[in-house]
C-alpha cells in the first residue's frame, strides 16, 4: 500500500524573511477565519473589514485613535516581551496596568497641590512602581519558591481589579458612581495637536528604544537573554537568577503600570472599571506577534490598536460585537504558534511503503 | 547528514554479533532503523528471509526484536514490574496482574543470572541493576533478537564479566544478540562475529577467530596509530583544591555524597573513577557551587569556599567542563561570541559603563576562535549549528582562556570521535603542565588510567580508595568501583 | 455586650452551618470536574492552559443547548463536545506540531472568552429552560446533617464524585494508568514498548477538554441556571492550580476543590450576612488563596519528591533524547 508520509527536516537557521512571511500570513489567515464569524452573523465580511480598516486608518481621527489605543498596548507589550525574554510568562499585565493606574491616581490626589512639572514625573514613577511591585510578587514567588508564574500573574490580575473596584465603590467613590474624582489639571499629560493624541506615545517609543538597548547592549540584557535561553547554563556561568529575573519583572510590570498611568493621566482623568478593555491580555498577543522584539512590538501594537478602533467603528456601523477582536487575537496567537512549526521545520510529504 | 551509507548487516540465530565503531560511526542509527525508531531513506530489512518493514517499535516487538539503549528507557518512578507492564499487551488495559509479572521476572532473573529487585523504584537501583531490568523487560516482551547499545559503558569490569556470562547463556538458548561497542577487548572476548562501521559504512565483517585487535583498530579508526597520551613527570605542587568530609543530597533528597575527602595539587590530574550514579556528578556540582553541601567543606587555595556562589568561585580561578555540555555548558541558541563570554562578560575589559564593549568582545572572540581552531562560519553563528567536537572546543577555549588554577572536567570526551577526543586529552595534559590542578571525572576507566596522576574511586557517595596511577591495576580499581576492597 | 455576643453567635452559626458545607460541594463541583480532566492531560505530559476558555464555551453551549432542546443532558453533551473539540486544537498544536503549549492554551482561553461574548450577547438575562436541580431521595435527604450535605445535591455533583473515584482507580490501579503516567514521565520508554505516545496524549487532552466543557455547563445549568458573560471568573485557572496543589492526584485535588468550595461559599455567606468586610475584598479570597496554596505546596519537602510529570511541556519526538 502506498501512502504519504510526513517528513520533517529541521531548518538550521530560519531566515528573517521566512519569519516575517509566517507572521504576516498568520495575521491574514486570522482575519480570514474571523470572517467566518462575520458570515454567521449575516454580515458581508468584505464590507465589515472595509469599515474596520477605514475606521482605523482611513481618517485623521481614526489614525489618532489608533495611536491612542496602541500606546498602552505598546507599553504593556514591551513589558510582556521583556519578561518572556527571560522565560518568565508574565500574563499579568492587566493587573499591573491597574495597579500602576491606582498608584498614579493616588499620587495625583495626594500631591494635587504640586506643579505639573513635579507631579507628572512623580505619577509616572508611581505608576511604574505600582505595576513593578505587582510584577515583582510573582517574580519572587517564582525564583524563591518555584511557584508557577502563569497562575500567579493571572490570579494577581483578578486581585488587582477587585482592589481597584473596592476603592471605587468605597473610599474613592465619587457622586455615587463607581469611579474616582477627576484629577487636577496639573496631573494631566499634555495633548498634542488639539486631539486625544498625547505624549504617552513618546513614552512608549522611548521605552522601546531603551528596552532594545538594554536587551542587546548591556550586561543585564545579556543576562536576561542567557537566563531565558537556558537557565541551567546561566546558573553554571555564575549569573544570579534572582538578580536577573527580579529586575526584569519589575521593569516588565512597571511598563504595564506606566500604561495604566497614561490611561488615567491622558485619557480618562480618573480611574474607573473600564480603564482597560483587556489591554493587558492583548499585550501578550502584541508581544508574541512582535516576536518579543521591540520593533516588532511597535508594529504589532499599532496593528492591534487599529483593530480595536476599527472594531468599534464596525460595531457602530454593522452591529458586530467588539469581542470579534478577542477572537482575532486568539486566532493570531494560535496561528503564530502553529507557524513556529513551519519556521522550525521544512515539511514535505513523500511516498512510503 | 548521512549516518548510514548503504550498510549491509546480518544477524544469525544463536550468535553474538559485535558491532564495532567509534563514536559517531552510525552504529546506533543503524540499530534504531532496525527497531523502527528511524526510517531508512533507502534499502530494506529481511527477517527470516521475508521483507520486513519496521515502521514503529510495535512491529519490531511483534517480530521478537528487543533493544536496550545506551541511555535506558525506563520510567524512573516505576518499579521493574510496572516498567514491564507498560508494554504487556496480554495483561489487558484494566487489570494489573502484578504478581504474575513479578513471578515471571523472578523466573527470568533466576534463569539468566540477572539479579533484580522488582519491588524498588528504578531511580533507587544501581545503574547495573537498571540494565538488568532493561534486559528482563525485553525478554518479557518475547524478544528473540536482542540489541545492546554500549552496555558495558556503565558497568564495572566485574559486572561486565557477569553480563558476558548472561549473554553466552542466552545465545545457548537460541537467542541472537547484537552487541554495540567501541571497545576492542570486549568484542574480542564476547562476540562470535564482528562488523566494523566507520563513518556510516561497513568496512569489515568477519568471524572473531579470523581477526585480531590491531586489525580491528585499524579498520575502526582508519589509520594505524591510536593516540597514547604522553605524560611527563612533574614535581609535586602544593595543594590547591581540597575537599573535607563533604556531604550533599541529590535531586531526590537522598544522600549522594557521604563524607568525601580529597585534594588536588598544582599540575596534577586526580581521576575520579566509578560507575555512574555513585555521586560523581554531585561532587562536581558541589565543588563548582551548583549544588549546596549539606556538610563538610571545600577549600580553594586554602580559602573556605563552601558557601560561595558559582560566580565567586569562577572569580577565584575555578573552571568547569560540565557533564552535559549542550544543556549546561553552552547556550546553544546563542552565538559563538555570546557563548565565549558567558563567564567573563563582566570583566572590565569588556565593559564601558552599563554597556558591553562589542569591539573588545569581538577581538577576544576572534583570538580564541583562531587559537583553539574552532570551526565556525562566523562568530555570530548559533552554537547549535556547530559539531559536537567544535562545541567542546569552544567550551574548553572559554574555560582555559580564563587561566584557571583548578579545572573540574566531567566526562570531557564522552560522545566525541577519536580526533576530538585526542585533542581534548592533549589540552588537559597541557593545562596540567601549566600547573593547573585538574579533577577529572570520567566513566571511561581507560581514559582515567591514561591521564591521571592519582586515581580515586567513588562508590556510593564515598571515596573507597586512592591509588597512584602508575601502580594501579585495572582489576584492583574495578573491584573498588564495585564496592569491594 | 450580651446582645453583641449573641449577634456574633448568630452570624457564626449562620455561616458555619450544614448549608455551608452543602453549598461548598456545589461550588466545588465545577472545579473538581475541570481539575480531574486537567490531571489526565498533565499526567500524559501536556499542559492545557485552555481550561478557562473551554469552560466558558461549555457554559454558553450548554445553556444554548438546553434552551433549544429543553433537555439538560443535551446541554451537557454539547458542552462536552465543544470543550473536547477545542482541546483537540490544543492537542494538535502541542503534540503534532510540537508548538508552545503555554501560548496555545492561553490563546484558546482568549478564544473562548471572545467567542462566548461574541455569540452570547442575546442569551444574557434569560433563564435556562431546564437545568440540574437538587434531587430528593426519600429517607436519605431528610437525615440530619448528611441529608442536606450528601443526599440533596444535583446529579452532576454525584457524577463528580464518581469521576474522582474512577480516575484514581484508572490512574493508579490499571495498565491504562501505567501507560498514561509512563507517557508523561518518559515517553521514550513507552514508545520503545510499542505504546502509541501521540494517541495516548491526544486522548488524555481530549478527555480534559470534555471535562472542562462539562464543568462550564455545570455553572450555567446547575449553579446559576443562566448565562452571564465571563461567568467562569478564573475557575479554569484555579483548576490548573488545583492540579499542582493536589500533586496530580485526583483525590488530593478533590480535597483541594472542596476547600475552595468552602472558601467560596464562606465568602458568599459573609456577604449575605453583611459582616462589614467589603464585598470586593471578600471576592479576592479564592485568588489570594490560590497563590498561597501554590506557595505553600512548593515549600513543602513533599513537593520536591512528587513533582510535575517529568515530560510535562516537552513534545515527544521519536529518536530525540531530551
Amino acid at each position: 500500500m502506498q501512502r504519504l508520509r510526513l517528513r520533517l527536516v529541521e531548518r538550521p537557521s530560519p531566515s528573517l524573511y521566512l519569519k516575517l512571511l509566517i507572521s504576516a500570513s498568520s495575521v491574514l489567515l486570522a482575519l480570514l477565519l474571523g470572517a467566518v464569524f462575520l458570515v454567521t452573523s449575516g454580515v458581508n465580511p468584505l464590507m465589515a473589514y472595509g469599515k474596520l480598516f477605514l475606521g482605523a486608518f482611513g481618517s485623521r481621527f481614526g489614525l489618532i485613535e489608533t495611536v491612542v489605543k496602541a500606546t498602552p498596548l505598546m507599553l504593556a507589550g514591551l513589558g510582556v516581551a521583556l519578561a518572556f525574554r527571560c522565560s518568565f510568562f508574565n500574563i499579568g499585565a492587566e493587573g499591573q496596568l491597574y495597579m500602576g493606574a491606582f498608584a498614579a491616581t493616588w499620587a495625583a490626589y495626594a500631591f494635587s497641590e504640586l506643579d505639573a512639572a513635579f507631579l507628572l514625573p512623580f505619577m509616572l514613577l508611581l505608576g511604574f512602581l505600582g505595576g513593578g511591585f505587582w510584577g515583582m510578587i510573582p517574580g519572587v514567588l517564582k525564583v524563591k519558591l518555584r511557584v508557577n508564574e502563569i497562575i500567579t500573574t493571572l490570579m494577581m490580575n483578578y486581585i488587582a481589579i477587585l482592589w481597584v473596584t473596592h476603592m471605587l465603590v468605597g473610599p474613592w467613590m465619587y457622586e455615587g458612581f463607581p469611579w474616582s474624582p477627576i484629577i487636577t489639571e496639573a496631573a494631566r499629560l499634555p495633548n498634542l495637536a488639539g486631539s486625544r493624541l498625547h505624549v504617552g506615545i513618546f513614552f512608549a517609543l522611548i521605552a522601546a528604544v531603551l528596552i532594545y538597548l538594554m536587551l542587546m547592549k548591556t550586561r543585564l540584557g545579556y543576562e536576561i537573554r542567557v537566563v531565558g535561553a537556558n537557565i541551567k547554563a546561566a546558573r553554571y556561568a555564575g549569573i544570579s537568577i534572582f538578580k536577573t529575573i527580579i529586575p526584569a519583572v519589575i521593569i516588565s510590570g512597571g511598563l504595564a503600570g506606566i500604561a495604566g498611568m497614561v490611561q488615567v493621566s491622558a485619557i480618562h482623568y480618573r480611574i474607573m472599571p473600564g480603564l482597560s478593555p483587556g489591554y493587558g491580555y492583548t499585550a501578550v498577543v502584541v508581544a508574541l506577534l512582535g516576536k518579543l522584539h521591540p520593533i516588532g512590538v511597535i508594529a504589532s501594537s499599532i496593528f492591534f490598536g487599529g483593530l480595536l478602533v476599527g472594531a468599534d467603528m464596525m460595531q457602530r456601523a454593522v452591529g458586530i460585537p467588539v469581542a470579534l477582536v478577542n477572537i482575532i487575537e486568539s486566532l493570531v496567537l494560535l496561528l503564530i504558534v502553529a507557524g513556529e512549526f513551519l519556521i522550525r521545520y521544512r515539511v514535505s510529504f513523500e511516498r512510503g511503503g | 547528514m548521512v549516518a548510514n551509507d548503504h550498510v549491509d548487516f546480518d544477524l544469525r540465530e544463536g550468535e553474538i554479533h559485535g558491532l564495532l565503531g567509534e563514536n559517531g560511526a552510525g552504529k546506533t542509527t543503524l540499530m534504531k532503523i532496525l527497531y523502527g525508531l528511524y526510517q531508512p531513506d533507502e534499502g530494506y530489512i529481511l527477517l527470516r528471509g521475508k521483507r520486513f518493514t519496521s515502521n514503529s517499535p510495535k512491529e519490531a516487538i511483534r517480530n521478537g526484536i528487543g533493544f536496550v539503549q545506551q541511555h535506558f528507557s525506563l520510567v524512573p518512578s516505576f518499579d521493574a514490574v510496572e516498567n514491564v507492564m507498560i508494554g504487556l499487551k496480554s495483561a489487558g488495559l484494566f487489570s494489573q496482574n502484578v504478581e504474575e509479572v513479578r513471578s515471571k521476572i523472578a523466573e527470568l532473573s533466576e534463569k539468566y543470572g540477572l539479579k533484580v529487585d522488582s519491588q524498588t523504584k528504578i531511580w533507587q537501583l544501581s545503574v547495573g541493576e537498571q540494565q538488568r531490568v532493561e534486559i528482563i523487560k525485553a525478554l518479557c516482551m518475547g524478544t528473540r533478537a536482542l540489541i545492546l547499545d554500549e552496555p558495558t559503558s556503565v558497568l564495572t569490569p566485574q559486572e561486565t564479566v557477569k553480563l558476558f556470562e548472561t549473554l553466552r547463556l542466552m545465545v545457548k538458548q537460541g537467542f541472537s544478540i547484537v552487541f554495540i561497542t567501541h571497545k576492542l577487548e570486549e568484542v574480542m572476548s564476547v562476540a562470535d562475529r564482528i562488523t566494523v562501521l566507520r563513518a556510516g559504512k561497513v568496512v569489515f565483517t568477519c568471524n572473531k577467530d579470523e581477526t585480531n585487535k590491531a586489525e580491528l583498530a585499524r579498520m575502526m579508526v582508519g589509520r594505524e596509530v591510536i593516540f597514547r597520551p604522553e605524560r611527563e613527570e612533574l614535581g609535586k605542587g602544593k595543594v590547591i583544591l581540597e575537599v573535607k568530609d563533604l556531604h550533599a543530597l541529590n535531586d531526590k533528597g537522598l544522600e549522594a555524597l557521604r563524607g568525601v575527602s580529597l585534594y588536588v595539587r598544582q599540575g596534577e590530574i586526580l581521576g575520579i573513577a566509578g560507575v555512574a550514579g555513585n555521586g560523581q556528578s554531585e561532587l562536581a556540582e558541589v565543588i563548582t557551587g551548583l549544588r549546596k553541601a549539606s556538610g563538610g567543606k571545600v577549600f580553594l587555595k586554602g580559602q573556605d569556599i563552601t558557601g560561595c556562589s558559582p560566580r565567586e568561585r569562577i572569580d577565584l580561578g575555578l573552571a568547569h567542563i560540565p557533564e552535559d555540555r549542550v544543556n549546561i555548558g553552552l547556550v546553544t541558541s546563542m552565538s559563538v561570541l555570546e557563548n565565549l563570554i558567558l563567564k567573563n562578560y563582566r570583566s572590565s575589559d569588556f565593559n564601558r559603563g552599563l554597556f558591553i564593549d562589542r569591539q573588545a568582545v569581538e577581538h577576544f572572540c576572534d583570538r580564541l576562535i583562531s587559537s583553539f581552531n574552532i570551526m565556525t562560519p562566523a562568530r555570530d553563528t548559533p552554537v547549535k549549528l556547530l559539531s559536537g567536537g567544535n562545541q567542546q572546543r569552544l567550551l574548553l577555549a572559554r574555560e582555559i582562556s580564563a587561566s584557571p588554577e583548578v579545572l573540574v572536567a566531567v566526562h570531557p570526551t564522552s560522545g566525541l570521535d577519536v580526533g576530538a577526543t585526542e585533542y581534548i586529552q592533549r589540552m588537559l595534559l597541557e593545562q596540567r603542565r601549566r600547573g593547573v590542578a585538574i579533577l577529572l571525572i570520567s566513566e571511561d576507566l581507560d581514559e582515567i588510567m591514561a591521564l591521571s596522576d592519582r586515581i580515586a574511586v567513588m562508590y556510593q557517595g564515598k571515596i573507597v580508595g586512592t591509588v597512584e596511577a602508575k601502580a594501579a591495576q585495572r582489576e584492583e580499581v574495578g573491584l573498588m568501583m564495585a564496592g569491594g576492597k | 455586650m450580651k446582645e453583641v455576643d449573641e449577634a456574633v453567635q448568630e452570624i457564626l452559626t449562620e455561616i458555619f452551618s450544614t448549608a455551608l458545607v452543602a453549598s461548598a460541594l456545589r461550588l466545588g463541583t465545577p472545579l473538581i470536574l475541570a481539575t480531574v480532566g486537567e490531571i489526565y492531560a498533565q499526567r500524559s505530559g501536556v499542559l492545557n492552559l485552555g481550561v478557562e476558555g473551554m469552560m466558558i464555551v461549555g457554559a454558553l453551549v450548554g445553556f444554548i443547548g438546553v434552551n433549544i432542546t429543553g433537555n439538560p443532558w443535551m446541554g451537557i453533551l454539547l458542552a462536552a463536545l465543544c470543550g473536547g473539540a477545542m482541546s483537540l486544537i490544543h492537542a494538535f498544536l502541542s503534540i503534532t506540531t510540537r508548538s508552545d503549549q503555554v501560548i496555545s492554551g492561553f490563546a484558546l482561553s482568549i478564544f473562548g472568552i471572545g467567542v462566548t461574548s461574541y455569540i452570547g450577547k442575546k442569551w444574557i438575562g434569560m433563564a435556562a429552560e431546564a437545568g440540574f436541580y437538587p434531587i430528593y431521595i426519600r429517607g436519605l435527604s431528610d437525615l440530619p446533617i448528611v441529608g442536606p450535605i450528601l443526599f440533596s445535591q444535583n446529579v452532576l455533583v454525584y457524577l463528580a464524585f464518581f469521576i474522582v473515584a474512577v480516575s484514581s482507580w484508572i490512574l493508579f490501579k490499571t495498565r491504562i494508568g501505567l501507560i498514561i503516567r509512563a507517557v508523561g514521565e518518559n515517553p521514550e520508554a513507552a514508545d520503545i514498548l510499542g505504546v502509541n505516545v501521540y494517541l495516548t496524549r491526544y486522548l488524555c487532552v481530549f478527555f480534559g477538554g470534555i471535562m472542562a466543557g462539562i464543568a462550564g455547563a455545570y455553572l450555567s445549568l446547575a449553579y446559576t441556571r443562566q448565562w452571564v458573560e465571563l461567568m467562569t471568573a478564573g475557575r479554569g485557572w484555579i483548576a490548573i492550580a488545583l492540579v499542582i496543589f493536589g500533586m496530580w492526584n485526583p483525590v488530593w485535588s478533590f480535597a483541594g476543590s472542596l476547600f475552595f468550595g468552602v472558601i467560596d461559599s464562606f465568602q458568599l455567606r459573609l456577604q449575605a450576612v453583611g459582616i462589614g468586610i467589603p464585598y470586593n475584598l471578600l471576592m479576592m479570597m479564592p485568588y489570594v488563596l490560590t497563590i498561597l496554596a501554590l506557595s505553600s505546596i512548593s515549600t513543602t519537602a513533599l513537593a520536591k519528591k512528587i513533582g510535575a510529570p517529568t515530560a510535562l511541556l516537552t513534545p515527544y519526538v521519536r529518536g530525540e533524547k531530551t
